[in-house]
C-alpha cells in the first residue's frame, strides 16, 4: 500500500513541477496541465488524431517485429558460434554508440519518404539490443545443459525446443523490454523529421505552427504510453527471470 | 597467436571486408552516388574540410557541449544515485521512471528548453544531460547495491568514520560500476547533444549534417557522418580499453 502512495506522490511530484515549468516559461513553451489534459481529450475525439495514432501503432508494430525476430535471429545463430559471436560483439556493441539520428538522412535517401523509411529507423534503434541480449544469454550458457541434451540423445530440434528456448528466454525479454523502448523512440524520431503522419509529425507540427497544447498533450501521451508499456514489461521480465 | 589477437584480426578483417563491399558496390554503380559515397571518397572529403577549417568551430562547438553534458551528467548522476541509494522509498518510487526513461522521447521538450534558458547552446546542453544523467545514477545505485556486506562490516570492525568508509571501501569497491556508468553517460551525452544539433540548432556538426543533407550536399554529408562515427566508435574503444585494463589490474591484487 505504502508502495502506491509512494507512486502518487512521484506523480504529484512531477504534476507540480510541470505546473512550475508552465508558470515560469509561459505559454509560448508549455500548456498547465489542466488546459492539456481537456485539449487531450478534445482530441482524441477528432478522427484524424486517430489516423495519426494509427499511422504510428502501424510503423511501431512492424518495426518491433522485425526487431524482435531479427534481433532474436542474429543473436542465436552469433551466440551458438563461439568466434564469430566474439568478433562481432564488439562491433555490434559499438554501433549501440553512435548517434543514429545522423543516419537518418541514409534511411530517407535508400527508402524514401513515408512508412518503410520510418520502420528502418525504428529497426536500427531497436534491433541491436534484442540481438546483444540474445547473444550474451546463448554465450553464457551453462556448458552443462549442452553436455545433458548430449546424454540424453535429443535432436537439435528438440534441443532448441526444449532446452535452449527456456534456457535464454527470460534474456529475450529483457532484450525485447529495451528493444520496445528504443523501437518507439526510433519511429517517433523518424516521424518528427520527414513524414505527413503520425504522433511525432503532431508534436513537430505543433512546434511548427506554435500550436502548444498540441505538442504537449501528444507529448504527454506518448511518455504516458511509454511508461505504463515499459512497467508492463518490467512485470513480464521479473516473472520470466523468477520462473527459472 | 593467441585466441584474443586471432579475435582482433578477425574483427579488422569483418571491417574492412565491409568497407571494400561498399566501395566496389558505389564503384560499379549498383549504389547509386546519391545514396552512398564511395567509402574512400568520404575519407578524402574528410580531410579536406579537416584541413580547410571549415568545420572546425562545428567541432568545437559540440566538443565542449559534449563535454559539459558529460562532466555535468557524471557528477549529479552519481550524487543523485548516492542520494537515492539511501533512500528506499524513495527509489522504490523513482524505479518505473528510471526504467522508463530511454523510452521517452525528450526532443518533444525542445520548446520548454528553448523558453526555459534561451536559444543558445543551454538547451543542448540540456539535452545531452537529460540522457545522460539516468545512465549514470542507474549504474550507481547497481554499484553500492554490489557492495558485498562483509566489507561494509569490516570497515565498521576497523572503526572507519563514515568518510574514509566511504573513501576506501565503499568507492573502490563500486568502482567498476561507476566507470560503466561513465562509459554510457558519455555515450548518451554524445548522442543527446549530436541528435538535439541535428533537429534543432544553429551550429555543431549535427547540424552541419542536417544542413548538408537539406541543401543536397551529399558528399559534405558523408563525410560529416564518417566524423561523427569514428569519433564515437574511437572514443568508446578507448574507454573500453580502460574499462578492461583496470579489471585485469582489480583481478591480479
Amino acid at each position: 500500500m505504502t508502495r502506491f502512495t509512494d507512486r502518487l506522490l512521484l506523480l504529484a511530484a512531477i504534476v507540480l513541477i510541470w505546473f512550475a515549468a508552465a508558470a515560469y516559461a509561459g505559454d509560448i513553451a508549455i500548456t498547465p496541465p489542466l488546459q492539456t489534459v481537456r485539449y487531450l481529450f478534445g482530441l482524441l475525439a477528432t478522427a484524424s488524431f486517430w489516423g495519426h495514432a494509427g499511422a504510428t501503432l502501424l510503423a511501431f508494430l512492424a518495426a518491433l517485429v522485425i526487431s524482435i525476430l531479427g534481433g532474436v535471429m542474429l543473436g542465436l545463430a552469433f551466440g551458438l558460434r563461439r568466434f564469430a559471436g566474439d568478433v562481432a560483439e564488439p562491433i555490434i556493441a559499438s554501433l549501440y554508440t553512435i548517434p543514429k539520428v545522423t543516419l537518418y538522412p541514409v534511411m530517407l535517401l535508400i527508402f524514401g519518404l513515408g512508412m518503410p523509411a520510418k520502420i528502418a529507423f525504428g529497426v536500427i534503434h531497436g534491433l541491436v539490443p534484442v540481438l546483444l541480449f540474445t547473444l550474451a544469454a546463448v554465450k553464457n550458457l551453462s556448458p552443462t545443459l549442452w553436455r545433458t541434451a548430449r546424454a540424453l540423445r535429443l535432436t537439435p530440434m528438440q534441443t532448441a525446443l526444449t532446452v535452449l528456448a527456456p534456457a535464454v528466454l527470460p534474456e529475450i525479454v529483457s532484450g525485447v523490454r529495451v528493444g520496445f523502448a528504443l523501437t518507439l523512440l526510433g519511429v517517433l524520431i523518424g516521424e518528427m523529421f520527414a513524414s505527413q503522419r503520425g504522433l511525432g509529425f503532431l508534436i513537430v507540427n505543433g512546434i511548427n505552427i506554435h500550436n502548444v497544447p498540441m505538442t504537449t498533450s501528444v507529448a504527454v501521451l506518448v511518455v504516458t504510453f511509454a511508461v505504463l508499456a515499459n512497467s508492463a514489461m518490467m512485470a513480464l521480465d521479473r516473472r520470466a527471470h523468477r520462473v527459472r | 597467436m593467441t585466441r584474443s589477437t586471432a579475435l582482433a584480426w578477425a574483427r579488422v578483417a569483418v571491417v574492412v571486408a565491409i568497407v571494400v563491399l561498399l566501395e566496389a558496390l558505389c564503384r560499379t554503380g549498383i549504389i547509386k552516388p546519391l545514396t552512398l559515397v564511395p567509402p574512400s571518397l568520404m575519407l578524402t572529403d574528410l580531410y579536406r574540410l579537416l584541413v580547410s577549417g571549415d568545420i572546425t568551430d562545428d567541432i568545437v562547438q559540440t566538443f565542449l557541449e559534449v563535454g559539459t553534458a558529460f562532466a555535468i551528467a557524471g557528477a549529479v548522476g552519481f550524487a543523485l544515485g548516492a542520494l537515492v541509494h539511501a533512500l528506499p522509498r524513495l527509489r522504490q518510487a523513482l524505479d518505473p521512471l528510471l526504467a522508463a526513461w530511454y523510452a521517452i522521447p525528450l526532443f518533444v521538450f525542445y520548446p520548454l528548453l528553448v523558453a526555459l534558458f534561451g536559444l543558445t547552446v543551454l538547451p543542448l546542453i540540456a539535452i545531452g544531460v537529460g540522457f545522460a544523467t539516468p545512465a549514470m545514477m542507474i549504474a550507481t545505485l547497481t554499484g553500492l547495491d554490489r557492495v558485498p556486506p562483509v566489507l561494509r562490516r569490516v570497515a565498521r570492525m576497523h572503526r572507519l568514520s563514515p568518510l574514509s568508509t566511504i573513501w576506501r571501501v565503499i568507492l573502490p569497491s563500486a568502482a567498476p560500476y561507476l566507470f560503466g556508468g561513465l562509459k554510457l553517460s558519455f555515450a548518451y551525452a554524445f548522442i543527446g547533444v549530436i541528435a538535439g544539433e541535428f533537429i534543432l540548432s544553429g551550429g555543431g556538426l549535427g547540424y552541419g549534417i542536417a544542413y548538408a543533407y537539406e541543401s543536397f550536399e551529399n558528399r559534405k554529408m558523408y563525410a560529416l557522418m564518417l566524423f561523427v562515427l569514428l569519433l564515437a566508435v574511437g572514443v568508446n574503444a578507448v574507454l573500453q580499453s580502460l574499462e578492461s585494463h583496470i579489471a585485469r589490474k582489480r583481478s591480479r591484487q
